[in-house]
This record gives C-alpha cells, sequence and structure tokens, in this order.
C-alpha cells in the first residue's frame, strides 16, 4: 500500500502550512517523549540498583604529623564526625588532636603517681570503653566521650575521658596483668587477664543496685579456668559474656565456657585446636567483628578467616565460618567496622584490604603508605574515613567511599552462614531492633515463594482456563458464548485486594473448617461430571434434543453446585469418620505437616481466580481464529469432534495458548495484594501446600515505606522490582512475539 | 451445531459404554464442566459480596437467654452472626460438658455489643447451652461513637441528674424523649464539626501560612520590621478569631453536656451513659418491615456518606470515596492527553517499520508489569527524586518537613497514570487504525493539511476508541491498590483533599482509597470480627463502580465496531 502523499500545494496560505508543520513537531516531540518516560522506568530502576555492585573508592585526605606524642601508638580511635582523632602511646599518654591541622585539644596521662599501667584492653572495634591495669592489681575503666555543641550555628565537639564504676573497687588482688580483655554487660562486668606466669584469670564483677542508696555496687567473683597449655597472644570476651577466646602464638586456640563448670568448679574448656587447619602458619592478628559474636584471625601465611560458636551434635564448638582471600598479603592489624559486619585488613607495608563478612567480599584495596612502615590505623564509626599512621607519627587521613559492601551476587543466593546460626541457610530478614544485628539479605526465599505462589495458582487456573477457553471457542453454542466470555472477563476486572480480602477472611477460615469437604470436592467432581454425562447420553433422544448443542455448561451448573453442596455437607461426617473430627490436626500431629490457615492453597485458588480470566480471553482467541475449514475437513474425513480438536485445532492454537499461559504466569509472578492478604507473609523455604511464603512483591510492599533512602536495603528492594521487571517484561515479549507469528501462520492458511 | 444430528445422537445411545468413553464425549463434557465451574465462580463471588455487602445495613433480630453452663448462668443479649457445626469430640477435648450426645453441635457466634462493659464485643456460644431464647420488643441497641454498640433496656433520661423521663411512668413518653434528645445532640454536633472543621481549620490554616512566610522571610533575608508587624498584627487577629470560637465551642459543648441515658444491661446492671456519644438508636424487634426498610435506608446512606468512626470498624467511607474519585481523576486528566499523543504519534506521524513495531510490543508489555514496580518507581522517581527537588525550590520554609517530598495525592495520580498508559494507548491506536484510509485519503485529497485532517476527521472519529482507552484506565486504577499503598494512601485522613482552603486543592496531601480501606480494615484492624460487614460493603461498592466502568467500555466498544463495520461497507 503506497503511504499517503502529504504534498502541500504552494497556493496553500503560509498560517495553514506553519500550523502543520508545528503539530507535526509538537506531536512527534511529545509522543517521542511520552515513550521515552516509560523507558525511564527501566533505567530509573537500574540507576538506584548499580551502586549495590559497584565497589568503594578511597582518597587521600589531610596530612599531619602527631602533635605532642612521646612514643609508639598502642591505640588509636576517631570520633563520629572523623573530626578529632584519640591516640595512646605507649608511655600512657592519652591526646585528643584535631584531624584537619594536626593540632592538640587535651591530653593526659593515665598513669597514676604511685603505679604504673601494665596493660590496656579495647572492649571491642565498635565500642569506646577501654580497661586500664596497674601494676598493684587495680583497673581503671575509662570511655573517650565527644559533646557536640553548635555555638554560632557552628558544630563544636569537646572530646574528653570519662571514668566509668569510679567507686567500685575493681582489682585481681595486687596481680600484674599483662594482658587484659573487658566485656561490660547488663548485669556484670567480665575482666580477663593474663599474668606474667602466663596464667589466665577471669573476674565477674556482678552489678547490683543497692536498695537503700540506689548506688550500682560490685560483688567480684573469681572464675576458675583450667590450666592451658602455651602462651596466649590474644584474649577475647564474646558478646554474650559466655565465650572466653584465647589464642596463641602458635595457632592454636582454646574456647572456655564461661557459665558452666565441672563438679570441682573450674569452667568447662567448651572446644580447642588448630586455626589454620592445613595452612599452618602463626597468629598476627585477631579482632571481634561487630556484634562481638564472630572472630576475625589472621596468620602469617596470609590468610584471614572468621569463626564464631556454632552447635553441632557434641556442643558448641567453633565453627570456621569463612577464609578471605588477601591474595597471599600478612594481615597485621585487623580493625572491624562500628556499624556493619565489615571490617579492614591492613599489612605491615600498608596495604589496605576492606572486607565484608556476610557478602563474603573484598570490595576495596589500596597501598596506603609510600614506606612501609605502617605503626597504626583507626576508623570512624561511620566507616567513611580511616586515619593511618606510620612509625614516624606522620598520619595521612583517608576518605572511604563504600556504602554498600553489604551485598554480593552469592549472599542474594547462595547459602550463606549467618552468625548464630548452626548452618548455612537461606533466610530473608532485613531488619532487627538491634544495631548490631546482621541483615541477611537472601533472594533465594523470596523467589522461591514467588513461584511457589505461581505454581499453585497455575496449577489451579491452566485447567480451568484451557478447558473453558477450548469449551467456549470450540463446541458452545454462540448464543451462549456471546455471554459467557464477557462474564468471564469481567473477572479480570475485579480489583485484586477484593479477592484477596475474600480469600483471606472468609476462604481461609472456609477451607480450614471444611478441609475434608475440599479434598472430597475434588475426587467426587469428576467422578460425578462424568456419571451424569454418561447417564445423560443414555436418556432417550427426545429429552437430550430439548437442550440444544453446545449448553452443556448450563446442564452442569446445577449438577456441580448439588455436588459441591453435597460434599461439604457431608465434611463434618467424614471428618468425624476418617480423622477424628478434625482433619486440620490430624494432618498436623498424624501426619507432622504443620498447617497454617492462610497457605498456598488459599493463594492458589484467589490468584487462580484472577489468572483464569487472562489465560481463558487469550486461548479462547487462539482456538476461535482458527480456520473453520481446517476442522470442516477433519471432520468431513470422519474424525469426531473432539478428534478434530486434538488433532486438528490445538496443535494450530497451542502457540496463542502458550502465550496466553505466559501472560497468567507474568502476572501470578508479580501479583501483590491477594498474596499479601492470604498468606502469613512468612519468607520460608517449603514447597508444603498447607504453608505460606512471602513473594518479592509482597515483600517489597511491606518493606519499602520503612527502608531507609537510599540503603542497602533499600537498594535491595528496588533490585527486586527490576527482577520482577525484566521477568514479567521479557515472558511477556516472547508471549507477543509468538502470538504475532501464529497471527501470520493464519493468514497464510 | 457440528454434531447435533439425531442420528448421531442415536448411535451414541446404541454404543457400548466403553465406546462412549473413547469417543471423547467426557473429555467434552469435562470442558463443559470447567466452563461452568468458573461462572459459579464468578457468580458465586459477586452473590456472596452482594449478600454480605448489602445484608449489613439491615435491622437483624436482637435475642435474649440465658447461657448455662456447668457451674453458672449468664444472661445474653445480642445479635447471631455467624453459625457453625463443631464435633463435640472438639468440643469435649476444648473442656466443655456437653449434654446432647449427637455427634454435631451448633455454635453461634454472638455479637453482644457493650465493650465498655464485657470486653469482648463477640463471643462464641454453644447452642444447646443458650436457653429461654426471646426476642422482646423493647431491647435497644444503640450505635455509639465510642465502644461500638450497646444492647439493654431504656430505663430513664435525664439531664444534670434531673428525671426526664422514667420507663416505669411513660413509656412512649420516655422514648419520645430520648429520641428527642438524641435528635438534639445530633444537631449540636453537627455544628461543633462545622466549626471545628471549617471554621477552625481555615485559621489553622492561615496560621500556618503565616508562619510559612515568616520563615521564607528569614530564608531570604529581607525580614523588614513593617513586615514583622504585618505579620504580628495578622496573627493576632487570627488569633483573636480562634478565642471567640473556642467560646462559641465552649457553648455548645455545654449545652450536650449532663444529659444521660441509663440503660439496664443483660446481666441486670443499670448503667448511665451520656447521650452525646449516641449515634442512633432504636428498637430492632419493635419493627416493621417498613421501619426496618427505613433504617436500612439510612443506615446504607450513612455509609455513602459519613466518615469513619471507631478506627475504620464503623460509619461510612465517604473520605473513601472522595479520595478514590479524586485520584481517578487528576489521573485522566493526566493520562488522556499523554496517552493519545503518544498514539498518534506512533500510528500517523513516526514512520512504520521495526522499531515502531518494537515500540508497539514494549508498550503493550508494559501493562502486564506488576503494579508494585510503578509504586516502587514511584516512590524512588517521583517523591523523593522529584519531590525533594520541588521542595528544596519552592517550599525551603517549610522543610525539614517536606511538601511534596513525601508520598501524597499528586503522585499517587501521577503513578498510576504512568500504569495506565499503555492501555490508553493500545486503545486510541487499535481506533485509530480501524479509520479507513479513504476517510484520510478523501480529507488529504480535498486539499486538508495533515494536521488538519488529524483534528478534524480522524480524531474525532477516534473518539469512542479513545473513551474506551480512558474507562479501561480508569478502571484499572480504581481497583489498584498495592502501588498506592506506596505513594501516597494512608488508612485514615480526615481532611479531604479539596476544601474551601488556598490553593483549594491540595495536591501533596495524603488521602484515603476505597481499596487500601478493605486492606487496612481488613487486616490490619485490632477489631476485625466488627469491622468485617462493613469491609464487605466497600468491596460491593468497590466492585459495583468497577464492573459498572467496565460494562460501559464493553458498550462503547460494541458500538464503535458496529459503526465502522458499516462505513467498511
Amino acid at each position: 500500500m503506497p503511504t499517503l502523499s502529504t504534498y502541500i500545494p504552494a497556493y496553500m496560505p503560509t498560517w495553514r502550512r506553519y500550523k502543520d508543520r508545528f503539530a507535526t513537531i509538537a506531536i512527534s516531540a511529545g509522543g517521542a517523549s511520552v515513550l521515552m518516560a516509560i523507558l525511564l522506568i527501566f533505567f530509573y530502576l537500574m540507576y538506584e540498583v548499580l551502586p549495590l555492585f559497584s565497589g568503594a573508592q578511597i582518597e587521600k585526605a589531610e596530612q599531619l604529623q602527631l602533635p605532642a606524642a612521646s612514643g609508639r601508638i598502642i591505640y588509636a580511635a576517631m570520633e563520629e564526625q572523623g573530626e578529632v582523632g584519640f591516640v595512646i602511646d605507649e608511655n600512657w599518654r592519652a591526646s585528643f588532636f584535631t584531624i584537619a591541622d594536626g593540632e592538640l585539644i587535651q591530653h593526659s596521662d593515665l598513669g597514676r603517681e604511685d603505679v604504673t599501667i601494665s596493660s590496656l584492653g579495647s572492649e571491642g572495634g565498635d565500642s569506646r570503653l577501654l580497661a586500664l591495669a596497674y601494676t598493684d592489681g587495680t583497673i581503671k575503666l575509662l570511655k573517650h566521650e565527644y559533646k557536640l555543641s553548635y555555638p554560632d550555628g557552628l558544630r563544636f565537639i569537646t572530646p574528653r575521658l570519662e571514668a566509668l564504676y569510679e567507686e567500685a573497687d575493681l582489682n585481681f588482688d595486687g596481680q600484674v596483668l599483662k594482658k587484659i580483655a573487658v566485656r561490660d554487660g547488663e548485669e556484670a562486668l567480665l575482666v580477663s587477664a593474663v599474668l606474667p606466669s602466663g596464667e589466665l584469670v577471669v573476674k565477674r564483677f556482678n552489678k547490683e543496685i543497692d536498695f537503700l542508696s540506689d548506688e550500682l555496687e560490685f560483688s567480684a567473683q573469681r572464675l576458675l579456668i583450667p590450666a592451658l597449655a602455651g602462651d596466649t597472644a590474644a584474649i577475647h570476651i564474646g558478646f554474650s559474656q559466655r565465650w572466653l577466646y584465647r589464642l596463641s602464638k602458635n595457632g592454636r586456640y582454646v574456647v572456655i565456657d564461661l557459665l558452666n563448670k565441672n563438679e570441682a568448679g573450674v569452667q568447662l574448656v567448651a572446644d580447642s585446636g588448630e586455626l589454620f587447619q592445613g595452612q599452618g602458619g602463626t597468629f598476627t592478628s585477631s579482632a571481634l567483628l561487630l556484634g562481638g559474636i564472630s572472630l576475625l584471625v589472621a596468620s602469617s601465611e596470609g590468610d584471614v578467616a572468621q569463626f564464631f560458636m556454632a552447635r553441632v551434635e557434641e556442643g558448641n564448638r567453633l565453627q570456621h565460618i569463612r577464609s578471605f582471600d588477601t591474595g597471599g598479603n600478612i594481615i597485621s592489624t585487623l580493625i572491624p567496622e562500628h556499624r556493619r559486619k565489615g571490617f579492614i585488613a591492613i599489612t605491615d607495608t600498608g596495604l589496605l584490604q576492606v572486607f565484608h563478612s556476610t557478602a563474603h567480599r573484598k570490595v576495596l584495596e589500596k597501598q596506603l603508605l609510600e614506606s612501609d612502615n605502617f605503626a597504626f590505623a583507626a576508623i570512624s564509626p561511620r566507616a567513611n574515613k580511616l586515619l593511618v599512621g606510620d612509625a614516624n607519627l606522620k598520619l595521612q587521613q583517608w576518605h572511604i567511599d563504600n556504602e554498600h559492601p553489604d551485598i554480593s551476587w552469592t549472599a542474594l543466593w547462595d547459602k550463606v552462614w549467618y552468625e548464630s546460626y548452626d548452618q548455612p541457610d537461606y533466610v530473608w530478614q532485613s531488619s532487627a531492633s538491634d544495631n548490631d544485628f546482621e541483615p541477611k539479605f537472601s533472594f533465594t526465599p523470596l523467589a522461591f515463594g514467588t513461584l511457589k505462589a505461581a505454581f499453585y495458582a497455575m496449577l489451579i487456573a491452566t485447567p480451568l482456563a484451557i478447558c473453558g477457553a477450548i469449551y467456549t471457542a470450540y463446541f458452545m453454542a454462540p448464543a451462549l458464548r456471546r455471554k459467557v466470555k464477557p462474564l468471564i472477563e469481567l473477572m479480570e476486572a475485579l480489583p485484586t485486594v477484593i479477592l484477596g480480602f475474600l480469600a483471606g477472611l472468609w476462604l481461609a477460615p472456609f477451607i480450614e473448617d471444611k478441609l475434608t469437604g475440599v479434598f472430597t470436592v475434588m475426587m467426587v467432581m469428576p467422578v460425578g461430571i462424568l456419571l451424569f454425562a454418561f447417564l445423560w447420553s443414555r436418556l432417550p433422544i427426545s429429552v437430550r434434543t430439548a437442550v440444544p448443542e453446545g449448553w452443556q455448561p448450563a446442564l452442569l451448573i446445577p449438577v456441580i453446585c448439588a455436588l459441591g453442596y453435597l460434599c461439604f455437607a457431608v465434611n463434618d461426617s467424614l471428618e468425624l469418620l476418617f480423622f477424628g473430627g478434625d482433619m486440620r490436626v490430624w494432618i498436623t500431629h498424624e501426619l507432622g505437616i504443620s498447617f497454617d490457615q492462610r497457605n498456598a492453597m488459599v493463594v492458589g485458588i484467589a490468584m487462580g481466580m484472577a489468572v483464569i480470566p487472562t489465560i481463558f480471553s487469550i486461548s479462547e482467541d487462539a482456538i476461535f481464529s482458527v480456520p473453520k475449514h481446517l476442522s470442516y475437513g477433519s471432520l468431513a474425513l470422519g474424525a469426531t469432534p473432539w478428534q478434530t480438536l486434538v488433532g486438528v485445532v490445538l496443535p494450530t492454537a497451542s502457540p496463542g495458548i502458550f502465550s496466553g499461559l505466559m501472560i497468567g504466569m507474568g502476572r501470578a509472578v508479580g501479583e501483590t495484594m491477594i498474596v499479601l492478604m492470604a498468606t502469613g507473609n512468612t519468607p520460608i523455604m517449603d514447597a508444603n501446600i498447607f504453608e505460606g511464603m512471602r513473594t518479592l512483591a509482597a515483600n517489597i510492599a511491606v518493606e519499602v515505606p520503612e527502608a531507609e533512602v537510599a540503603s542497602s536495603h533499600y537498594r535491595i528492594l528496588f533490585l527486586a522490582a527490576f527482577v520482577l521487571f525484566l521477568f514479567t517484561f521479557v515472558v511477556n515479549t516472547a508471549a507477543e512475539l509468538i502470538r504475532q507469528r501464529l497471527r501470520t501462520r493464519y493468514g497464510s492458511l | 451445531m457440528k454434531n447435533s444430528s439425531p442420528q448421531r445422537l442415536a448411535k451414541q445411545t446404541a454404543a457400548s459404554p466403553l465406546h462412549w468413553l473413547r469417543s471423547g464425549e467426557p473429555m467434552i463434557w469435562f470442558n463443559a464442566a470447567a466452563v461452568s465451574i468458573s461462572l459459579i465462580a464468578v457468580v458465586g463471588l459477586i452473590g456472596l459480596l452482594a449478600v454480605r455487602g448489602f445484608g449489613h445495613f439491615w435491622p437483624a433480630a436482637i435475642l435474649q437467654g440465658t447461657l448455662y453452663s456447668a457451674e453458672s448462668s449468664l444472661s445474653l443479649i445480642g445479635e447471631s452472626v455467624e453459625q457453625l457445626e463443631v464435633s463435640g469430640q472438639q468440643l469435649r477435648e476444648a473442656g466443655f460438658t456437653l449434654k446432647g450426645d449427637g455427634p454435631f453441635f451448633g455454635r453461634t457466634l454472638l455479637k453482644q455489643g457493650n465493650r465498655d462493659f464485657l470486653g469482648n464485643d463477640f463471643v462464641w456460644i454453644i447452642d444447646e447451652q443458650l436457653e429461654d431464647i426471646s426476642y422482646p420488643p423493647e431491647v435497644l441497641l444503640v450505635e455509639r461513637l465510642e465502644w461500638g454498640n450497646l444492647y439493654g433496656f431504656l430505663r430513664t433520661v435525664s439531664r444534670n441528674g434531673e428525671l426526664l423521663a422514667d420507663l416505669n411512668e411513660d413509656a412512649q413518653a420516655t422514648w419520645r424523649i430520648f429520641q428527642q434528645e438524641i435528635d438534639n445532640s445530633l444537631a449540636i454536633r453537627k455544628e461543633i464539626h462545622a466549626l471545628e472543621r471549617v471554621e477552625i481549620g481555615h485559621i489553622n490554616h492561615a496560621l500556618e501560612r503565616l508562619r510559612l512566610r515568616e520563615r521564607q522571610a528569614e530564608l531570604d533575608g529581607d525580614m523588614s520590621p513593617q513586615l514583622q508587624e504585618e505579620l504580628l498584627s495578622a496573627r493576632s487577629e487570627q488569633n483573636a478569631q480562634y478565642k471567640t470560637l473556642q467560646a462559641e465551642l465552649a457553648v455548645l459543648y455545654g449545652s450536650m453536656e449532663g444529659i444521660e441515658y441509663s440503660v439496664d444491661l443483660a446481666n441486670g446492671q443499670r448503667v448511665s451513659l451520656p447521650l452525646s456519644k449516641v449515634v442512633r438508636a432504636y428498637r430492632p424487634n419493635d419493627m416493621d418491615i417498613f421501619d426496618k426498610s427505613a433504617m436500612y435506608l439510612e443506615r446504607l446512606w450513612e455509609f455513602l456518606s459519613a466518615e469513619p468512626r471507631e478506627a475504620n470498624t464503623e460509619g461510612g467511607v465517604f473520605p473513601a470515596i472522595f479520595g478514590t474519585v479524586m485520584m481517578v481523576l487528576l489521573m485522566s486528566i493526566i493520562v488522556t492527553p499523554f496517552g493519545v499523543v503518544a498514539a498518534v504519534y506512533l500510528r500517523e506521524y513516526a514512520r512504520q517499520g521495526f522499531v515502531t513495531q518494537i515500540i508497539r510490543v514494549a508498550v503493550n508489555n508494559l501493562a502486564g508489569v506488576p503494579s508494585i514496580v510503578y509504586g516502587v518507581f514511584g516512590l524512588g522517581f517521583f517523591v523523593y527524586f522529584i519531590g525533594g527537588e520541588l521542595d528544596q525550590v519552592f517550599f525551603p520554609a517549610a522543610l525539614p518537613s517536606p511538601t511534596f517530598g513525601t508520598p501524597g495525592l499528586m503522585w499517587a495520580s501521577l503513578t498510576l497514570a504512568l500504569l495506565t498508559l499503555p492501555v490508553v494507548i493500545v486503545a486510541t491506536e487499535e481506533g485509530l487504525a480501524r479509520i479507513p484510509r479513504a476517510v484520510r485519503e478523501g480529507s488529504l485529497a480535498l486539499g486538508a493539511t495533515r494536521a488538519e485532517t488529524l483534528w478534524r476527521i480522524v480524531l474525532p472519529m477516534a473518539s469512542p476508541a479513545m473513551m474506551t482507552g480512558l474507562i479501561l484506565a480508569v478502571a484499572r486504577a480504581a481497583g489498584e491498590v498495592a502501588p498506592l499503598m506506596l505513594v501516597g494512601v494512608v488508612k485514615l485522613a480526615p481532611a479531604l483533599p479539596l476544601d474551601g482552603n488556598y490553593p483549594f486543592i491540595h495536591l501533596d496531601q495524603k488521602f484515603m482509597h476505597l481499596g487500601f480501606h478493605i486492606y487496612d480494615v481488613g487486616f490490619q484492624s485490632p477489631n476485625v470480627e466488627a469491622a468485617r460487614p462493613l469491609v464487605y460493603a466497600t468491596a460491593l461498592l468497590l466492585v459495583g463502580l468497577i464492573a459498572l466502568l467496565n460494562l460501559t467500555a464493553v458498550a462503547l466498544r460494541n458500538r464503535l465496531r458496529e459503526h465502522y463495520k458499516s462505513l467498511d461497507n
């Protein structure tokens, strides 16, 4: 067909020509921009998702000389904003200084006139609590605190050292402590230390509130520790105050259970063994990750590994969880992040590596120092600034941009061994009440739930929709078809919130109550229909011809209603007869299958209802548009109508039916409200039809409003939306292409 | 049709059952059964909604009875809401002692109301334990502002402790006075509502605008003494107005106070309650069919026109209807021009070829993308990205509280417009494609330009198709809930997005929506049992609305097709 000529003759008035040209430009620009706006969805989702997978950046910032320090630095820390630094040197002088210009703010001597300090211990990376042991056996607890004030609208930080529990008498009976570890809790303060003899000592200071004075009082309790062979390179007390980890230079570990004793009153050894089995090498550094559950250990062979206590058959054992790839570099310093389960590892030569434990991912590697005389480092609580010092007390501040270290492909789809779990598992748990919670972002249970819901929905919708379509398109009387088709299609317009509400509030309790009835219907219905059809075929012709051909559904409606009513009416008697009165209880107790009221069966039926019209409508069109002369030819050759349908019509229409199924599947996968309302929304991985699930779409609806903008959680939900978008888009496109090919094929017939 | 000849039927009859099975006839019946089941499902679903939804407003009979259990007896008044059959074994295991020995026992869910005295307004009872059942005509049902329904027997009405009427002396007069006082207090409450909502709302709005102006001036650094003075005087003027209104309100509240009615509860306890909290009081057992019909209509009208009460479990859904309509209207205003322009471009102006074909497929498929994805996009792009920018540029005075950087009516409408854009584009394109080429050729041959042909000939002829597209879009938008949960719907928004305060239509406000109302009341409500009937009614309303829109679209489409069939020939 030739295109329409839009030739404009020369005698046409100019303004009409301009108007025409203007319209062309306006419509083209407008139309194209609307179409672009649609594309925007794709690009915007991608724009929100991409930062998840980009690595971290680091860049050099201020350089300064540490003021007034008089020796090697043994403790370094930074304040929240990364503006004030804090160090303690080997002469026990504590100094606060501004990082921008290296100016000393305040310094103090920690030692007392009469006694000196024998050791210093920190509670852990995320805590600002320090313990000082004096040579007379007393212990002092300090915290470095920062007060913010806003004189003249500018932020001003006042640092100070605050002593904790000053009134309490915390001492180790005059013993000199070489190494000290501390863990403060709600009920007790635990201090563990190493004596010059190498002996390990632990004291628990139980906290009690005095009735009269309302003051905090401590009662000391010495725990008996079994004699241990070998040296002590590091000691850590876990967050729960139960596990004491003692690491030796040669890579051996001992975990002591501080809660359980043997008959002699000595604490039990929970586990002991080699840290670096097979690899060899000696211990170089260790640290507790945020939360105080996981232990990180580095070896002289370049290994860095994460351990925590997990329950096995014989009891609690220190399990090797995962090793991190350091590229063979020997890590001398491990520093955990304060708010996430990430950590940084630095070698003596000043090579920085940034890891995340849950995601099992190295996000950054960078040589920080030109000279290889790295001495100490500190990370700011927000993990966006890093302070690195060399042996000459030259300091370098680095800015780190590391927003989403916690996401990796394996963490999203593979089993991950989360803290406090006994084995690797797929878990989705995005938030909890406490700050040192390990977020568990596994898409697997959500994807599983999505497919499970879609599967049960398709299980119910496919036979009903396709059989219905076959009958409506091929056997049904035209007069009836004109009424039936719009009625079923009307269901497509039914808001899913209504289907979901009926499923959750009406169907779910109904099925729970009449479970036997539901199964009876499934068994009785086919037999009943068959029986009716057979009896009908035995009726005299005069009766049968009274009902015109193609009106069978009308005949069957009362039959099906009656059968259904009967099945549910005998429900109670059957339950009493076979299941002791309640099938639900029977399933739970006798079969050991857990049963939720809002389960996959309810979702399957409700979502099946939502999907039936889609599949029905497309399949019906496909079957109906198969050229009539094909089936006439087949019938003329003596095939029965059914044979014609199976042998001729269905093969021709099958691509159309298939595309209907795919579009229906796409709809089931993305449906939100029904799943939200008709399941318990628990992200479990279980194909059990009597249990619920959580789907990607429902998960987005539940969690997006609460997710903090631009956080990993927020972006991960965008990723879920992106996955849904891509999935449905690809499925629908494939279906559409199949349909178009079908159309051309019919055209040639 | 194909297999209807009597000979064939006769042959079938003669055939053996095995032959009958093999002929494929049973399969045809199974296929027919699939149609029947689908039809039963559709009709049953709508029927269920209709019965439960319409039934809710009918004043049900109230029964009085005594519940005898092993140790005690308890008098009850209430409406029977639901009945169940439970096996006796189960009940015995649960610790009930039963007299009868039948395998099954009926249980009834009784709405006994009086939540403020009994704790639970719903109670399950075993039918055989309930005896002496009667339906006394004088039993009273009071719908209240708080604590749900009250069931009991009216005794007295008093004002400030002084007896106005006593049922023992004059039953009819007491009832009359009781109703009169209720009408009075309702009228006063209406006045109070008008004052609080409209007048005081107006003042609050003006004060807020003054605050924003002051803040804006501070931000711009042009706070002059004149301006300060001006603001001060405006503010004191508003405050003075507020004081007078407060005084008026105090008088109104005072006139409602002190009137009490006393009621005997089922257990004989006599309680005195403030009449100002009564919405409606009637005696269902004493009503004939006409009274009940009138009450039915009254309650139906309340449902459609009133605001919700008691955490949305009672009262009406008017704000939700209003919010739904408002959002859909805004969406239509946005989606129609854009959808039509895109369709016209795609069909009339773009060069037809592979690229347009791909775009067509893509647009078509966007209709299949899950709505929650649009919701996420709307939240991220419209609300946080564009809304945040708008706030920075145009509403810095209101920060840090966001104006457009938070979910609201405009973003909800925009998101749904994007969601329904494919529907409008596809429908309009279909309409454009159906216009015979000869019509265009004729117009061009007569010397019209392309734009003139489009504007005068093509678009008017395609207008029914556009209408179809728009109605389908509206039907889809009215039923969508998932994206709205992210971009602007809330469970309770007492202020309508349209009112008498400048700028009259509040695009930044959050709104209520029928679909979300169903989800929220049915699933998030603390008292689901009490809310359930209302949810059915709301669902019915929504289905009715959408079915109406869809049927209109179908009718329009058919008319359009007929129209051009005649044109083709």
